[in-house]
């Protein structure tokens, strides 16, 4: 018996391709800008981008861990436990923010190599090894804290996620958060075409082969892990400068990155997509929200939304692969 | 109230999300359409108007007892005999605590170990035990705790209906039981220690906000979150208080205790409305957030109502805002200690034990906003002159 030939449908795309994701953003900003035009304006627009910084940020990093075949459910707790950490250490004491910044961005890397080594050393399943770091960091912050965040963060450490550049001519006010996140969106999109990069997808695609070729999955995994952990860290220092001290800096952030991933057209399980796609993502959802927002749609539907976004793009790209 | 508001949170996302639509209040474009009136929505369906006027009654009224001791003094006292209480001491004083979840916790248990030790020649044993926010493990404390001889047990529930029966049963070992804070739905407690209420906190930052606004202009209402009883008292009075001015409430929008989604909310109003000119908290924890907002957009912070925690008193003053803060005092943790040791006496004691319910104001914010102390303190503690002031608070 012979297969018939596929045509291909009119309007497909090459899997991990940025045109549906930036079609979707586009048509989002439409819809906003009808309906709030001040939106657009750069002052408006600019704070928006300051804004989504995190969610970008974590959104890179998921990246890295999703494309190797593996999930990240911890950042949201290491945000929080980062911020919680910081106001309590910094206790609002200015002299104290950049080696508090220093051991952040340490706690950050143990974490996610932490996760990394459980993961491929120890076989643990990603989605059990991160789930079970999500209750030990709730649990240890909520011990060592005592139940309450205590202490302040300092104004130095706050500027970040806080302050602009102001007056800039023709934009007004430039935030800080912006500049971080076209530092590390660039980096971030360097290192996806590195070797390195590359590696990451092959071993998400097929670690076996990937082992075969003379990879070494175990250590490619753990450094995909490490990039989530430092992805937290800064996105816990801009949110604690945001808002200040919190114990819900980080809730739901992992349910963000991992919907804004998914939504940016990368493969769960791994093998394909971009980091582009992923920041996009991350950027789309984020102008859904205010799109809602502008409609009075009430915050309290945002999860509702988020998991009906991932329960549809994973079943899309599901019945796409299906049918290659 | 407030060691409740995480699970209530964790509840509130899990609720269906055709809740939204049923209460006007909760969605800004109801509230933003001209035909609901001044946009404050449907009256919460926890009001109860008789209680309601009795607050508002007690907010004039002058309080019994020593003068400058808010935390021994009562509202309208009706006094309860004792004597059968009467034991010799030293005592042993048990307490079973809700939880220490929250700033407002911690201060006010570190006020109450204080208020133990100033008292020590006649306490020989205090006896904390902290149930973390778990209904289940406070009924089980509670249960324990009976069979550890204490001569008095102080009780601060984790939620009303659920304790009752645990309470009562404490009651019946025959022992002085003392709740405070949040209550129960028996009347076998010696006393019921708390202050005026939630109508009376709620009134009094929403009728700050109508006088000192601009006539005629917006209101932006913050909530934590519905169906919170203290929470609802607090909004209902507010409700009251601004449709009697006929103030236009742009919004009514709930921010989970969340600074950073507080901060997205008012920049949310402030783009679609240009400005805000007034703004009413019913918690102060977001206070510092919603006025960052303003001052990180460089708006003119409007009139605002928060609460008696450090940062927003700091901020409050260095700003120069137009602000008030409505308390639900800390310093009612220091009551229990103190009622357990006069019914150990045999003395009689107020039940229930209404506090008063002090408002800091432009007037005495310089008394209140000590720089020395934590932006997460709560001002209206009581505790300068209890022992480790100010050491033990920082």
């Amino acid at each position: 018996m012979q297969l018939v030939e596929r045509r291909p449908l009119p309007l497909r795309f090459r899997a991990g391709s940025l045109v549906p994701i930036v079609v979707l953003l586009a048509v989002l900003l439409v819809l906003v800008a009808v309906r709030q035009p001040g939106f657009l304006s750069p002052p408006s627009l600019l704070s928006f981008l300051g804004r989504s910084t995190p969610i970008v940020l974590l959104a890179a990093g998921q990246y890295f861990v999703i494309v190797s075949g593996e999930f990240d459910l911890s950042v949201g707790s290491l945000v929080t436990a980062q911020v919680v950490v910081a106001a309590r250490l910094i206790d609002s004491e200015p002299s104290r923010t950049w080696p508090v910044v220093a051991l952040l961005l340490a706690f950050g890397i143990v974490v996610g190599a932490l996760n990394g080594l459980i993961t491929t050393r120890l076989r643990v399943p990603s989605f059990i090894t991160t789930l079970g770091m999500f209750l030990i960091l709730v649990g240890a912050v909520y011990r060592w804290s005592g139940g309450a965040p205590t202490g302040g963060l300092s104004e130095e450490f706050r500027r970040f996620g806080r302050r602009a550049f102001e007056d800039v001519p023709g934009v007004g006010r430039v935030p800080y958060a912006l500049l971080v996140l076209l530092v590390v969106a660039t980096l971030a999109v360097l290192l996806s075409r590195s070797d390195f990069g590359r590696t990451l997808v092959a071993v998400g695609g097929n670690p076996r082969a990937a082992e075969l070729s003379g990879v070494r999955v175990w250590r490619a995994k753990t450094l995909a892990f490490v990039l989530s952990g430092v992805a937290a860290t800064i996105a816990a220092i801009l949110l604690g400068g945001y808002s200040g001290v919190s114990f819900q800096a980080g809730a739901g952030l992992e349910f963000g990155a991992i919907t804004a991933v998914v939504l940016g057209g990368v493969a769960l399980g791994g093998g394909r997509g971009s980091v582009a796609g992923a920041m996009l993502g991350a950027l789309t959802l984020e102008t859904l929200f205010a799109l809602l927002n502008f409609y009075g749609v009430s915050g309290a539907l945002k999860s509702t939304v988020q998991g009906g976004i991932i329960l549809l793009a994973v079943a899309v790209s599901a019945v796409r692969s299906a049918s290659r | 109230m407030r060691r409740t508001i995480t699970v209530l949170a964790v509840g509130a996302l899990l609720m269906p999300a055709g809740c939204a639509t049923d209460e006007p209040a909760g969605a800004p474009s109801a509230a933003a359409s001209a035909a609901t009136g001044s946009g404050t929505g449907a009256q919460s369906k926890f009001f109860v108007r008789a209680d309601y006027d009795r607050e508002l009654a007690l907010l004039d009224a002058t309080p019994t007892g020593p003068a400058g001791k808010p935390w021994e003094q009562a509202l309208q006292p009706a006094m309860v005999d004792t004597a059968k209480f009467k034991k010799a001491g030293p005592y042993k004083i048990c307490f079973s605590n809700a939880g220490l979840n929250n700033p407002w916790r911690q201060v006010g248990f570190k006020t109450m170990q204080a208020e133990v030790e100033a008292q020590r020649s006649r306490i020989k044993e205090f006896v904390h035990i902290d149930a973390e926010g778990k209904d289940q493990k406070q009924i089980a404390d509670l249960n324990d705790l009976l069979g550890k001889g204490c001569d008095a047990l102080i009780v601060s529930p984790n939620t009303t209906a659920t304790l009752t029966p645990a309470v009562a049963a404490a009651c019946a070992k025959g022992l002085p039981v003392i709740v405070f804070d949040r209550g129960v739905d028996t009347t076998c407690p010696v006393t019921f220690i708390n202050p005026i209420g939630g109508y009376g906190f709620g009134h009094v930052g929403a009728e700050f906000v109508a006088q000192k606004m601009k006539p005629g202009g917006k209101v932006l209402a913050l909530r934590i979150l519905p169906g919170v009883d203290v929470l609802e008292t607090r909004w209902s009075a507010a409700k009251v208080a601004f449709d009697k001015a006929g103030v236009n409430v742009v919004g009514v929008e709930f921010t989970d205790g969340d600074p950073a989604k507080t901060k997205k909310i008012v920049n949310d109003y402030l783009q679609r409305y240009g400005t805000i000119d007034g703004v009413w908290m019913d918690a102060g924890a977001v206070a510092v957030a919603a006025v960052e907002a303003f001052l990180d957009a460089g708006r003119p912070v409007p009139p605002i109502n928060g609460e008696d925690q450090l940062d927003f008193l700091k901020l409050w003053k260095e700003k120069k805002l137009t602000a008030i803060a409505p308390t639900y005092p800390t310093y009612q943790w220091r009551t229990p200690v103190i009622a357990a040791l006069r019914i150990l006496d045999g003395k009689q004691v107020p039940s229930p034990w209404k506090l008063p319910q002090p408002t800091i104001t432009q007037d005495n914010l310089d008394q209140y906003a000590d720089p020395g102390m934590p932006p997460l303190h709560y001002a209206m503690c009581g505790c300068t002159d209890l022992p480790g002031y100010p050491d033990r608070w920082k």
